[in-house]
């Protein structure tokens, strides 16, 4: 087993804000090996990008990070990185864009209005690396061919608006990648995407880990695309990892009440007849977090007692599969003794 | 069988782009040439990609986009009115009758409203109650049915997730009473685990009041679960309309079979067996002479690039616009068409 790329310990983020510390992360550890797909799957709310700018320490100037939280960048040939320790934003240069990329949600709204494209990735280029102009010009066409541009020496000089929505998250995603990253965050890189181009996009973004053997956070609220492109899932609501696992085995037999809920609440094409299930009530204000278990507010198992007041801790129904809930413990525990 | 509460003949929707003094005056359709019935009391979803004209075509059909071409009439057990000749007091009167939802539940509510005022303001501005007794009756009325309670009629919009605000979006567009309800991509900005939620809410008042919805909506599997029948735009024209069981069973289009591939399936085994669609859609200043759909479609012949493909039944209420429907069989098991070559 390799060094994980990115290890992510007891990371619990706090905002103060008028009302009060608001928790919207909490002790929430995983690793990222290189070459791997992890898909980071939650409702609105739940703290998926709050988690994932933690790693390169986007979050606001409010942000509390608890001391326990740990967040070790692995580079290899380089000595580990605690990304949290990192107070001034000279040294953040070596993080953001340089060993991690980010692909954001709204390619329209990433880019600059007012510089071409092309300027706006030799920028960056330039930052990050030692290449001259002309290289760094050269090298940003080309990695807009590579992500299936038309005609790339043309659209290096046009502005974002002159790119389509699918176009867009292309460049995005030929800008993240040219400064060879270790770690790519994808933050919904899809969901403002037609399905067609969802799937193009989906497409080249599994090619070029197979190419260049980085590591992937990939954020999204669709389990369909999740099912597609990840290798390991972990499920969040409320801040909390609520089930990890691998993809096959999170989504055939889901273990938690949160993610079958997930799952039930999809339509499927498979089976036009079935009924959608939604899962009751909204997920409550971060002000008032729910005691014990973050779902029980709106889990249909949730037990007496230990539910409302203990937070469960993780459990392996099977290796390399986590679930924090109850009663699959308690399921799990009657399983053992009989 | 066929009582339409809504029939469109030939609806074009043309916008006049560039200013004619400088540049060259030319025209973009929008909606082009799109024929449609939506029966009384159905749940009628409309698909396509960004660029498809399915909002323009909603929009016309409330009277809310220029109808430049075409006929659209709108009939309840009440009134008969022709879209294109609505007097002031007949426009007014139809406001009331057919009504659109939005797609974004924070953009669409005022948030210095109260949740009452929201929903409470259709009926003062078009004077459907006398008094406030009247108006409060209406409105808790309305919002029990969307499950709101007392409580929430209180407070204002920022105190309420998106589910909720698009319940309250809901009972703003019920509160006329209309019989033809537009939802547009109405649950798209919701996560899953809601989304569930509000398709039921609105299928249930489908059932229960006798509404009939034009459901748009870019996500295919949504419009299999809800809807009776579906109609898929593309570039401004319907290319398949037929109702859900036999579109899902059997996607007779090019395109319907691509939009239907394209949606990642929940089954990790299941990985690059789809078909991807190349390239992007056209931009409908330059729309692609003969079927529009040429350029994308790795069947097209040249027969294709010359002439427009026109609807034609190929099953019963199942219409598709392809020279060469006969030929594909996009059931599950197989995706090839035996006949053609792909190009």
């Amino acid at each position: 087993m390799t060094a994980p790329l990115i290890s992510v310990q007891d990371l619990t983020i706090r905002f103060k804000t008028d009302e009060g510390l608001i928790t919207a992360v909490e002790n929430v550890s995983f690793d990222l090996a290189p070459g791997e797909i992890l898909g980071l799957v939650g409702e609105s709310g739940s703290g998926k990008s709050v988690t994932a700018k933690a790693l390169m320490q986007l979050n606001g100037g409010n942000t509390v990070y608890d001391p326990s939280s740990k967040i070790i960048l692995n580079v290899p040939g380089e000595a580990p990185l605690d990304v949290l320790s990192l107070k001034r934003e000279k040294d953040m240069i070596q993080v953001r864009g340089g060993a991690v990329s980010m692909i954001f949600q709204e390619p329209m709204a990433s880019f600059a209005p007012a510089i071409t494209v092309g300027d706006q990735m030799v920028e960056q280029l330039l930052l990050h690396s030692k290449m001259t102009a002309k290289e760094a010009t050269d090298l940003s066409v080309e990695m807009l061919a590579r992500v299936g541009i038309p005609d790339p020496a043309k659209r290096f000089k046009q502005y974002a608006f002159e790119f389509s929505g699918g176009m867009r998250q292309r460049a995005m995603i030929a800008m993240a990648l040219s400064t060879k990253p270790k770690l790519l965050i994808a933050d919904e890189p899809t969901t403002a995407l037609d399905v067609t181009i969802q799937a193009q996009v989906i497409d080249l973004m599994t090619d070029l880990v197979s190419e260049f053997g980085m590591g992937i956070l990939f954020i999204t609220h669709d389990l369909g695309v999740i099912a597609q492109t990840a290798d390991r899932v972990a499920v969040m609501y409320l801040g909390r990892h609520v089930e990890t696992g691998p993809v096959r085995e999170v989504i055939r037999n889901p273990a938690h009440p949160y993610t079958r809920g997930l799952i039930d609440a999809l339509p499927k094409l498979e089976d036009l007849e079935a009924k959608l299930t939604p899962i009751p009530g909204d997920i409550p204000s971060p002000l008032n977090r729910p005691s014990g278990c973050v779902f029980h507010s709106r889990c249909s198992v949730a037990m007496e007692g230990p539910c409302q007041t203990l937070v469960p801790g993780f459990i392996e129904p099977v290796p390399g599969h986590e679930v924090a809930c109850h009663l699959v413990e308690q399921e799990l525990r009657k399983g053992a003794a009989e | 069988m066929s009582d339409p509460v809504i029939s469109a003949k030939d609806l074009t929707v043309r916008y006049q782009i560039g200013h004619g003094l400088l540049t060259q005056k030319s025209y973009l359709n929008a909606v082009d040439g799109v024929t449609i019935e939506i029966d009384k009391g159905s749940f009628f979803g409309l698909v396509g990609e960004s660029g498809s004209g399915k909002t323009t075509l909603g929009r016309a059909l409330l009277k809310a986009a220029p109808i430049s071409e075409g006929e659209v009439i709108y009939q309840d057990n009440q009134v008969r009115y022709d879209l294109r000749k609505l007097s002031k007091e007949q426009l007014k009167d139809y406001r009331k009758r057919a009504q659109l939802i939005f797609q974004d539940p924070y953009a669409a509510l005022s948030p210095r409203m109260t949740v009452r005022d929201i929903i409470a303001e259709p009926l003062e501005v078009m004077g459907l109650t006398k008094t406030r007794e009247e108006t409060d009756t209406r409105v808790r009325e309305i919002a029990a049915s969307c499950r709101l309670n007392l409580e929430h009629l209180r407070r204002f919009p920022h105190a309420f997730s998106g589910g909720q605000r698009q319940r309250i979006s809901i009972a703003r567009a019920l509160v006329s009473g209309p019989r033809f309800v537009v939802a547009d991509e109405s649950v798209a900005a919701l996560d899953v685990s809601i989304q569930a939620d509000v398709l039921n809410l609105l299928k249930s008042i489908q059932r229960d009041m006798g509404i009939s919805f034009l459901f748009i909506s870019h996500d295919l599997s949504v419009v299999a679960h809800v809807c009776d029948h579906v109609a898929v735009m593309y570039l401004g024209q319907l290319i398949e309309t037929a109702p859900t069981r036999s579109l899902f069973a059997r996607p007779r289009h090019p395109y319907t079979k691509a939009l239907l591939s394209a949606i990642p399936s929940l089954d990790p085994d299941d990985r690059g067996n789809t078909e991807k669609l190349e390239g992007e859609i056209p931009s409908p200043t330059s729309p692609p002479p003969g079927c529009k759909f040429n350029t994308r479609c790795k069947f097209a012949q040249d027969r294709c690039r010359k002439e427009v493909p026109p609807l034609r039944e190929m099953a019963p209420d199942h219409f598709t616009a392809c020279h060469f429907a006969e030929e594909f069989d996009f059931t599950r098991a197989q995706d090839d068409a035996p006949g053609l070559e792909t190009a």
